[in-house]
Formats: C-alpha cells, structure tokens, sequence
C-alpha cells in the first residue's frame, strides 16, 4: 500500500470515528440542549438554545415524585447489584476451580434465563407478589433485577476468574490458611477488578429496567425513575412537559456517561467476556 | 470423605444460592404462567375464576390483536437487527482501524447502550415532534411522524438501532480479535481484494461472534417493549407481542388470557432460539454473549 492510500485511509478513518461520536452524542446533547430552554423556548425547533436556564431542574427536584424514583432507583439497583455479584461470585469460582458434576447444568440455567422474556413472567410475579407482600416494595424488584443479571455477572467473572494466578491460594494455603481465608485474603483482592467490571453492568441493566418497575410498583413507596419519567406531565396542564422530562432524562442519564467514561475498558472487557473464547 | 466428593459439595453450595434465585424467579412463575393461562381468571372478576381447558389459547391464536402484534414485532426485529448488523459491522472495521482516539470512540459508544431505554426512546420521541423537535425543521418537513404507522415504525426501529449498534460492534470487534492478522495478509498477497479478503477470510473465521451476537440481538428485538411504548404506546398498530401481553395482564388484570399470551411468547422465544441453534449450530454451552 503506498503512503499516499494509507494516508487516505486514515483520513476516512478519522472522519468516519468523528461521525460515530456524533450519533453516539447527539440524543444525548439534543436532551441536554432541550433541558436548558426557557418554557417558552421549547418549541423553537432549535438545536441549541438561544436563552439558558434551569428552571427545568429546579422543577424536577422540587417534584416529591421525582426525588422518590431517584431514590427507589439508587437503593434498588444498589442491592440488586450487590447481590447478584455476591451470588455470581460464589458460582463463577466454583465453575472455574472446581470440578463438578452438574456444571452443565449451571452454564445451560445461566443461558436459559438470559433468553428468558420478562414479559412472559410479569403475571405470575404481578399476582404472587401480591399474595407475599412483596407488590410495591423495593425486595420485590430486586429480586427479578438479580436474578435477571445472574447469566452476565456468572460469565463476565468466569472470565475474569479464569485469568487469576490460582497458584497464590494453593500457596496461602500450604502457609496455613483455610479455604476461606485464602479466598478472602488472596484471591478477592485479585478478583476485584472482575466484580467491578460485573457490578457496572448489573447496575446499568438495574437502573434500565422499565417492564418490571411498570408491573411491580405503583407508588412512591417503589417506583423507580424510568417508569416515573415515561409519565411524566408538566407541572400545569398547559405547560409542555418537554422540558421537565428532558431535565429528568439528564439526571439519570449522567450517572451512566460518569460510569462508562471512568469504567470503559472494564465495560467492554465485562461485555465481551466469552462472546469471543466461547 | 473423597476430596473429589468434598469438591463436589463444595460447588453445589456455591452454585445453590444462584440456581434457587434463577429457578425461582423464572422457571417458577413460568409453570405459574401456564396453570394460571388454563383459568378463566380476571382479576377485576374474580369470583368467576373457572378451569376453561385450552380456550385461552384459542382466543388468543384466534385474534387479530395478536397476529397483527406478530406481524409488528417481526418487522421490528427483521428491520433493527439487520440495520444493526451492517452497521454494527461499519463500527467494529471503524474501532479496529483507529490509530488514534480509541478509547474516545468506545466510551462514546458505550453511551448509547447504557442510557436507560426510556430516556433514549424519549429524546428521539421529543426530537422526532412536530412542534418540539428539530428533525423535521433540519429535514424541511412537517407531518407527525408517530401519528402514521409506518413512519413511526420508521422512528421505533431508529431508535432500536441507534440504541443497541455499539453492543451489536462491540461484540463483532471482539470477534476481530478470533481473525489472525496474517491470514487476511497472506490472502491479499495472493491477489484478493479486500472486499474478497473480508467475506472469505475475515467472516468466516468470526462467524461464531457473529451468530451470537445476531441470536441475542434478535431475541431482544423480539422482547421489544420499553421503545415502543414510550413512543406509540402501541398505537397506530405498532403494538409489539410483549405489549399485548402487559396490556392483557397488567392494563386489564386478565391473568388467564394474558397468561396465556405470555406463554406463547415464550414458546416463541424457545423457537427462535432453537431455529438460530439449527441454522447456524451455536455452541450454546459455550454462547457468552448477553442482553443490553
């Protein structure tokens, strides 16, 4: 390939990389740019504001139902993740250090309920829930929510597990710690960055969540912001409620852009894990 | 005891806690789903709830509402997953050939997959409004895109798309990586040309990333439901299978019917799954890859 081609090519390359960045950002700044419109503003069709304000956000926190789903939110998703991690770890190390009979049957549950539609269980969960108290509380969506990101916690750490050097925990153990000091002093420091790498995905499959939040809950006591926001109304009936569910969308779209910016290569590293080894 | 039988039972009490969780969360309600799908059960009647045998089944195969829903959601899922594919791979050859701003690019990418469905179906639901947005001021039109069935199926298979590419490129950048350099090298000393050398030597050889990539991607499209309720609701006939389903359970608090739609949406999924398996044989045991 002579120099002049690849100099072409890396020059398609940088605008095609460019043009990517921007159908990545664009809703993102389009909802940015609408949340910091004057009311008045709002049906200008513009793509940048002409006046800034943030009288939108200063609605959305003063909005009781708001701050409740903000709260519903981080607490469930929290525990979903912490729990689904906790359980994913146990299994992960027993499928990467042991061997068992049944190990089959582990990965074949794993892919079975990661193709499982969640719609096909929101009856039954609707009608049982509702007979164990469990209707409108916070247990009552963590649990599908772990459950449900079982299959990806359970092979995103398998794959992180698989790349542990084992031999530091045969060796703390000829030094004379048990099984389970060896785990927690030499091989959970080691296995950190896997459970990270977990723990961003269950949580952004947690805080996603609307067909669950939409069945499950009904109030404040449980709500959670996606299945607030896609109601959302403005503050007057007359007032478009753009801008309110724009400011909203901002708010619970920042913690995401925070997370894979920071976590970018775990995401990807978690993401990809066993797609491609298989 | 063996320290092979210690091992043993060592995993299964690793393993219980999330075996229970997923027998209990899934397969639980599911056989829950097909005794309640076998009453005549309406929450708003219950007093009336009866065994009805398969009827349930008959009046949902024998509806229009659920064929139309069918219908709605393979076009959906035939259009957004082959849309992503091409374009997916467009991104992937775009990641594996930057030389610089990588990192730039992936984080960027990976903004569309983990903003939360709602909020992306609601940015291009306000983007895509006659009065609010600013696609038909940049398109120079003026007409309601989501009040005529098929321009909001246009719209909801945009936003399909837009949201779930980068995970569609991710994995197929993944699959990059099964492709040693020297072999598509070796091919295009030999005389072919690049299209040439991408279809017989870089796509074969990434065919298992592709095939799990497109069985995820398209038991996904078939679930589809966040996008389309936010920006129809299922109006103007756009009703995906998993909003018929809430509708009749959720809406209407008719467990038996809904159930009995919900059954048959699963059974569709064991199908999809097993076709795909058929077709392209996946190596389900070892399929890794995962939903958004």
């Amino acid at each position: 390939m002579s120099a002049r081609t690849r100099r072409f090519e890396q020059a398609c390359v940088s605008a095609g990389s460019a043009l990517v960045i921007v159908y990545a950002l664009a809703p993102v700044a389009w909802i940015v740019s609408l949340s910091l419109k004057p009311a008045a503003d709002l049906g200008d069709g513009r793509l940048l504001p002409a006046r800034a304000t943030l009288d939108q956000y200063r609605a959305v926190f003063a909005d009781p139902g708001f701050a409740a789903a903000l709260v519903n939110s981080l607490g469930v998703a929290s525990l979903a993740t912490a729990l689904s991690v906790a359980l994913a770890a146990a299994a992960a190390y027993a499928l990467v250090r042991l061997t068992f009979p049944g190990r089959q049957l582990l990965l074949s549950a794993a892919l079975a309920v990661a193709m499982f539609p969640p719609v096909a269980i929101i009856g039954p969960l609707f009608d049982l829930w509702r007979v164990v108290g469990l209707y409108d509380t916070w247990p009552g969506l963590v649990l599908p929510y772990m459950t449900f990101t079982l299959p990806l916690a359970i092979w995103t750490l398998t794959a992180f597990f698989r790349q542990i050097p084992w031999e530091l925990e045969k060796a703390a153990r000829v030094d004379g710690a048990t099984r389970l000091q060896a785990f927690y002093r030499v091989i959970v420091p080691l296995a950190a960055p896997g459970m990270f790498a977990a723990a961003v995905l269950v949580f952004i499959f947690a805080w996603n969540d609307f067909l669950f939040a939409l069945s499950l809950t009904s109030t404040d006591a449980a709500r959670t912001v996606p299945a607030v926001i896609a109601f959302f109304t403005g503050s007057s009936q007359f007032e478009r409620p753009a801008g309110a569910i724009a400011a909203a969308s901002v708010v619970v779209t920042a913690p995401i852009v925070v997370l894979v910016a920071v976590f970018e290569k775990r995401i990807v590293a978690g993401l990809t894990a066993g797609a491609v080894k298989g | 005891m063996s320290a092979a039988a210690r091992d043993t039972r060592l995993a299964w009490l690793l393993c219980a806690p999330a075996v229970a969780a997923m027998l209990l969360v899934t397969a639980y309600p599911i056989a829950y789903a097909v005794w309640l799908s076998l009453f005549r059960y309406d929450l708003r009647f219950p007093e009336q709830r009866a065994f009805v045998g398969l009827a349930n089944y008959a009046s949902v195969l024998g509806s229009e509402v659920w064929w139309q829903a069918v219908v709605n959601t393979l076009i959906v899922t035939v259009a957004s997953v082959s849309l992503e594919l091409v374009l997916g791979f467009a991104f992937a050859l775009l990641m594996h050939r930057a030389l610089f701003g990588r990192r730039v690019l992936r984080t960027a990418l990976l903004v569309p997959y983990g903003i939360v469905t709602v909020v992306a179906a609601l940015a291009w639901r306000l983007a895509f409004d006659p009065t609010t947005g600013f696609v038909n001021r940049l398109l120079e039109l003026d007409g309601d895109w989501l009040a005529e069935r098929g321009t909001a199926f246009a719209v909801i298979v945009f936003a399909e798309v837009w949201k779930t590419t980068p995970f569609m490129a991710l994995l197929l950048l993944a699959g990059f990586t099964l492709v040693p350099p020297e072999l598509s090298s070796a091919a295009r000393v030999d005389g072919a040309t690049r299209v040439q050398t991408f279809f017989r030597v870089t796509l074969p050889l990434m065919r298992p990333a592709v095939v799990v990539a497109l069985l995820f991607r398209t038991l996904d499209a078939f679930r589809v439901f966040d996008t389309v309720f936010v920006l129809t609701g299922g109006a103007q006939d756009t009703a995906s299978v998993s909003i018929v389903a809430y509708r009749a359970l959720i809406t209407r608090l008719n467990l038996g019917l809904g159930s009995a739609v919900a059954v048959i949406v699963f059974a569709c999924v064991v199908g999809i799954a097993a076709l795909v398996g058929a077709l392209f044989g996946v190596p389900y045991a070892a399929a890794g890859a995962r939903r958004r």
